[in-house]
């Protein structure tokens, strides 16, 4: 569904993903794993153009997208849902929901159905401003509302971060709800544990580049990626 | 009741005043809320405005002159927009500002080129000109229009803000560009809207203004457009109710002033109240706090 082929991203001289490739199959869930600074983030953003990628090629269903408009990007189906979650604090709780919707004319009540069943914690708060809400509904909210855009392809930057375990849990049973029911999934992860017991595919990402690859369970049990991610 | 007889006539010119700045500070604080940007040239566009009304009236009829106004100036809005802020979206915020200064120069000298420096009278526009009596001041019809009229496109403004999606769409701009592209908002139609709304108020704020005054220079915008930009550091920049009192408060507070007999003093006052309120509440009456945008 996603191919990226050979993409390279600079911000000044310095080089943060340095010629990586790798593939997003249909209904899968894929991680991609790697220590701070190690390109995760420009990688996902390059993908939706908030970054434009110095050379290399992002293709999506067929198309290449490399350098489109992000707002064309995600009316094709690809969503963010960005480092540090980045909810409107401003906006309250539903008018966040309905602003993942903002590409969309049709109504839009199922779809506020369906996120307020994933969270129904959304749904008590839905008129409290976005600001004031705990992390851990922040992220819910981030998360629905990436889920308004009725996405084929969801990317999802450290959703786990900073949340208690019992919400980390609740998050990644959220991924996994969303994944069945026919979303594709790239996510990003410190929580190297978690991700690749959730993925079906794994990348692990160093400076810029992908140094190994394998499916959850191979990564899980590699001797390297046990020591530098699994601190075993 | 002798005192406000004596002072009816400067409450009613205060509270007309008032609302012109009103209608003139809504494009700097809105401006400002979504670029972070203070619009020096704000001023100038609606000095722009009146003379385009001045040439306007000498061939056409009102009905189309006015409107005709305004569509001028939004598009000169717009235009400005596009020419001197958009190319410097990602650049420093200093550069921008020098670019609204030059902005404001750029049209006042091209009003002195255009006019000749000759003093253009402003017309006499039916209705809003006409005199009236209100208890013992007599004025003109505008005086009791002006906060009427603003107070309506106060209130519509709030409800396209507050209740549409291009609404919400200003709304989530105004706190992150990047995230607001994620959802797919065109960041920068939302921009232009923000000045299309600005540049309409002001048009319409300068027809009412300029009806108390006899003629229109190049320079004619820079003081309602100071006074109005005090407004909308009082009321909180940002703000658009913030804009709106603190128009009203300074229009009536100077005039009032005027009233008392200290005419001389009624400018120096807006401006000691910008300095006061810089120090000792530098967000205004209903600003946000200091939550810089990066
Ligand atoms: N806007 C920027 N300007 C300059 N350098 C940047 C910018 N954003 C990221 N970088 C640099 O690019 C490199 C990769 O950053 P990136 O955010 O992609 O890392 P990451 O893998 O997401 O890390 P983390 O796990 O800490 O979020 C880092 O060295 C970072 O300092
Ligand atoms: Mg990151």
């Amino acid at each position: 569904m996603l191919k990226v082929k050979d993409l390279k991203v600079n911000y000044g001289g310095i080089e943060a993903v340095k010629g990586i490739s790798f593939e997003v199959p249909e209904k899968s869930i894929v991680t991609l794993i790697g220590a701070n600074g190690a390109g995760k983030s420009t990688t996902l953003r390059s993908i939706v153009s908030l970054v434009k990628p110095a050379s290399g090629t992002i293709e999506f269903m067929g198309e290449n997208i490399t350098g489109k408009d992000t707002n064309e990007i995600v009316a094709k189906g690809i969503t963010l849902v960005p480092e540090g979650r980045k909810i409107f604090p401003d906006l309250t709780v539903l008018e966040n929901l309905k602003i993942g919707a903002y590409m969309r004319k049709d109504n839009l009540t199922d779809d506020l159905n369906w996120v307020y069943d994933l969270f129904p914690r959304l749904k008590e708060r839905h008129w409290q401003p976005g600001g004031t809400l705990s992390g851990g509904e922040q992220q819910m909210l981030a998360v629905a509302r990436a889920l308004m855009s009725r996405p084929k392809l969801i990317m999802m930057d450290e959703p786990s971060l900073g949340l208690a375990p019992l919400i980390v849990k609740g998050i990644f049973d959220i991924i996994k709800e969303i994944n069945r029911q026919g979303v594709t999934i790239l996510l990003i992860e410190q929580n190297a544990n978690m991700a690749l017991r959730t993925a079906d595919v794994g990348y692990v990402m160093e400076t810029g580049s992908i140094t190994m690859t394998g499916t959850g369970a191979e990564l899980l049990v590699n001797e390297q990626v046990r020591a530098a991610y699994l601190g075993k | 009741m002798d005192f406000i007889n004596k002072n009816l006539p400067y409450l009613l010119a205060g509270i007309s005043v008032g609302g012109q700045y009103a209608l003139i500070a809504i494009g700097y604080t809105m401006v400002y809320g979504i670029l972070r940007l203070i619009n020096f040239a704000h001023g100038d566009i609606f000095m722009v405005a009146a003379l385009v009304t001045v040439y306007a009236t000498t061939t056409m009829p009102l009905y189309v002159s006015i409107p005709l106004t305004l569509i001028v100036t939004v598009v000169l809005g717009l235009a400005v927009e596009r020419v001197a802020y958009k190319p410097l979206r990602n650049a420093p915020r200093m550069s921008v500002m020098i670019s609204a200064i030059g902005v404001s120069y750029l049209l006042q000298n091209l009003a002195l080129y255009v006019t000749g420096g000759l003093a253009q009278t402003y017309p006499a526009i039916p209705f809003i000109s006409d005199t009236i009596q209100i208890g013992s001041a007599t004025t003109k019809m505008v005086t009791v229009v002006t906060p009427i009229l603003t107070i309506i496109l106060v209130f519509a403004l709030m409800q396209l803000i507050n209740h549409t999606k291009i609404g919400m769409g200003m709304r989530a701009a105004a706190n992150d560009f990047e995230t607001s592209r994620l959802m797919g908002i065109k960041v920068d139609n939302v921009i232009s809207m923000t000045f299309l709304i600005g540049s309409l108020l002001a048009a319409i704020g300068s027809v009412l203004y300029f009806t108390n005054y006899a003629s229109v220079v190049p320079t004619s915008g820079a003081m309602p457009g100071l006074k109005a930009f005090v407004a909308a550091v009082f009321g909180g920049i940002g703000s658009i109710p913030g804009a709106v009192i603190g128009a009203f408060i300074i229009g009536i507070c100077e005039n009032i002033i005027k009233g008392l007999g200290w005419t001389t003093f009624s400018d120096a006052f807006t401006f000691a109240l910008l300095i006061v309120i810089l120090i000792v509440k530098p967000t205004g009456l209903f600003g946000e706090g200091a939550t810089d945008k990066v």
